[in-house]
């Protein structure tokens, strides 16, 4: 692979200082739009979240529930595992530690759940204290349905398909089972300052 | 951008599924597992690299999941889960 | 790997590249290659490009590309790659968007903007075999500069050898145009096109929503499933 093709440069990418950007990362200034299946369109009058799965009082909030919790507008980086990361994205969300607060569980993990079948799993410590939130706006403005409208979860510090878009739920486990993408060849936890791509990683 | 836009044929795939198997797999038939219609792989749906992270080729008559292709970590990992079966014709070159 | 031998401007934003591939072992016409970037630190990008030369043309391969302003890789391949210089490409590649001129039945054809370029393969393959199963074309572009391989169609209809061309303009005419001045629909369709009870093989090639609108408008006017053969072109063109 030492073919190098004359004067070609790629989409506008910068390196940034190391303590910024994972290892092979480039950072692009537009939000790429990623999809594996066709984009749900829920209207919000049917729209629910849920915590469902080993806990003693599932939870379900609509629509106009959901955004009567408080929120808050955090600036995060995200890094998405097709190498490209988007630095100081501006987002607006419910904390999950709101969502969970109160929960009695001797759950470990959770797996996240969307509108279109999607799923994703995680460590149920890495969506508590402080570090995922349900967002419902980026940028300012109200989240697109191409970028997980009306809203996804928002996992910053995992590779970017852990933080689900159209989501719907987190299902609370004892165990860690694999998700969409997990499944499929991608790793079980993904933590982009190990470059963790890949379940063979 | 719709998913009208992101939505590709099976065709797009070929390349990758030749990495995988010897032949084009373009005119191989499958039959969805979900829904049962069968048609060939180049008439199905596909969401590609570079707009997802691995290819995952639809049923275009259900949508449900047929093949999921993720190329990486050096090793091509393929499911073929949401098929019933999958029908390759014999070699005719080309 | 293929050399450029020849750049030839087709519209304002559309460049045909003509390859040198030693080692190419034939392609069919609709067939694609994948074409390869890689930048000095080691980053890559890859698209898929149609064929748009006929097989009689090999081992020339020629690869017609649509600028997409905000592109990653056209605008190089447009703007940078010059005689001499090599391009990385995988093919050819695709068994089911392909047509020979053994296939049976009339040939409904249906482009939108640089979708014709698998469909210039298809009519190059059929004038060089000097074929004369009934084919029609239906084009679609925003403007009469726009359309690409122009004279060569209207050359290649007036041979008279059963190819018609016919064109819809929808964004802007000339003055005089007497042609369609909409975007392809159902109507349009039954006008042009061939009645289902003749069994055409209808290719369609474009951008996506074009494509799923003609595939579904042939579909539903009673053309079997199996005998309507697309190749979207996604956000990113050809």
């Amino acid at each position: 692979m030492s073919f190098v093709s004359r004067a070609f440069r790629g989409r506008p990418r910068e390196r940034a200082p190391a303590d910024r950007l994972p290892p092979g990362q480039y950072v692009v200034g537009d939000f790429p739009v990623l999809s594996a299946g066709p984009t749900p369109r829920t209207p919000l009058t049917a729209w629910t979240f849920s915590i469902t799965g080993e806990v003693d009082e599932p939870r379900r909030w609509t629509w106009d529930e959901f955004r009567k919790l408080p929120s808050e507008t955090i600036t995060r980086d995200i890094h998405c595992v097709t190498k490209w990361s988007k630095l100081d994205s501006v987002w607006e969300g419910v904390s999950v530690d709101t969502l969970l607060e109160g929960i009695e569980t001797s759950a470990e993990y959770v797996m996240a759940f969307s509108d279109g079948g999607y799923t994703t799993n995680l460590p149920l410590a890495d969506v508590t204290g402080g570090k995922a939130w349900v967002a419902f706006a980026f940028g300012g403005a109200p989240l697109e349905p191409e970028h997980g409208g009306p809203a996804r979860l928002l996992v910053p510090h995992l590779y970017f398909w852990k933080s689900a878009k159209w989501v719907r739920g987190l299902r609370l486990m004892s165990e860690d089972e694999p998700g969409f993408w997990e499944t499929y060849g991608y790793h079980m936890y993904g933590d982009p300052w190990q470059e963790q791509r890949y379940s063979c990683d | 951008m719709d998913d009208a836009q992101l939505r590709l044929d099976g065709n797009a795939v070929a390349g990758k599924l030749r990495e995988v198997f010897v032949d084009d797999m373009t005119s191989a038939r499958c039959a969805c597992g979900s829904c049962g219609a069968v048609a060939e792989i180049g008439s199905q749906h596909v969401y590609m690299y570079p707009l997802s992270p691995g290819a995952v080729l639809r049923c275009n008559t259900c949508q449900q999941v047929l093949m999921v292709l993720v190329h990486g970590g050096g090793r091509h990992r393929l499911s073929l889960q949401g098929l019933t079966w999958l029908e390759i014709p014999e070699s005719v070159g080309a | 790997m293929g050399r450029v031998t020849r750049r030839v401007t087709e519209t304002p934003r559309v460049l045909t590249l003509v390859l040198a591939v030693p080692d190419w072992p034939g392609h069919r016409a609709g067939q694609h290659v994948d074409v390869r970037l890689t930048a000095d630190d080691g980053y890559q990008a890859q698209r898929s490009y149609s064929i748009a030369s006929a097989p009689e043309d090999s081992p020339r391969v020629a690869l017609t590309i649509e600028r997409i302003d905000d592109g990653e890789v056209s605008p190089y391949l447009v703007d940078v790659l010059a005689e001499g210089d090599q391009l990385e490409l995988r093919g050819p590649i695709g068994g089911y968007f392909v047509w020979d001129v053994d296939a049976s039945g009339p040939l409904l054809l249906v482009a939108g903007g640089s979708g014709i370029c698998p469909l210039m393969a298809m009519i190059r393959h059929r004038a060089a075999r000097q074929s004369r199963v009934p084919t029609r074309l239906l084009y679609s572009s925003h403007s009469l500069e726009d359309v690409i391989y122009k004279h060569e169609l209207d050359r290649l209809a007036g041979r008279g050898d059963g190819l018609e061309v016919i064109h819809t303009l929808t964004r802007s005419r000339p003055q005089g145009w007497s042609g369609y001045s909409r975007r392809i629909d159902r109507e349009m369709l039954a006008e042009v096109g061939f009645a289902p009870e003749q069994r055409p093989l209808c290719m369609v090639c474009g951008p996506t929503p074009l494509v799923e609108a003609v595939a579904n408008a042939l579909v539903e006017s009673g053309h079997p499933a199996d005998r309507v053969k697309t190749e979207r072109f996604g956000p990113t063109g050809g």
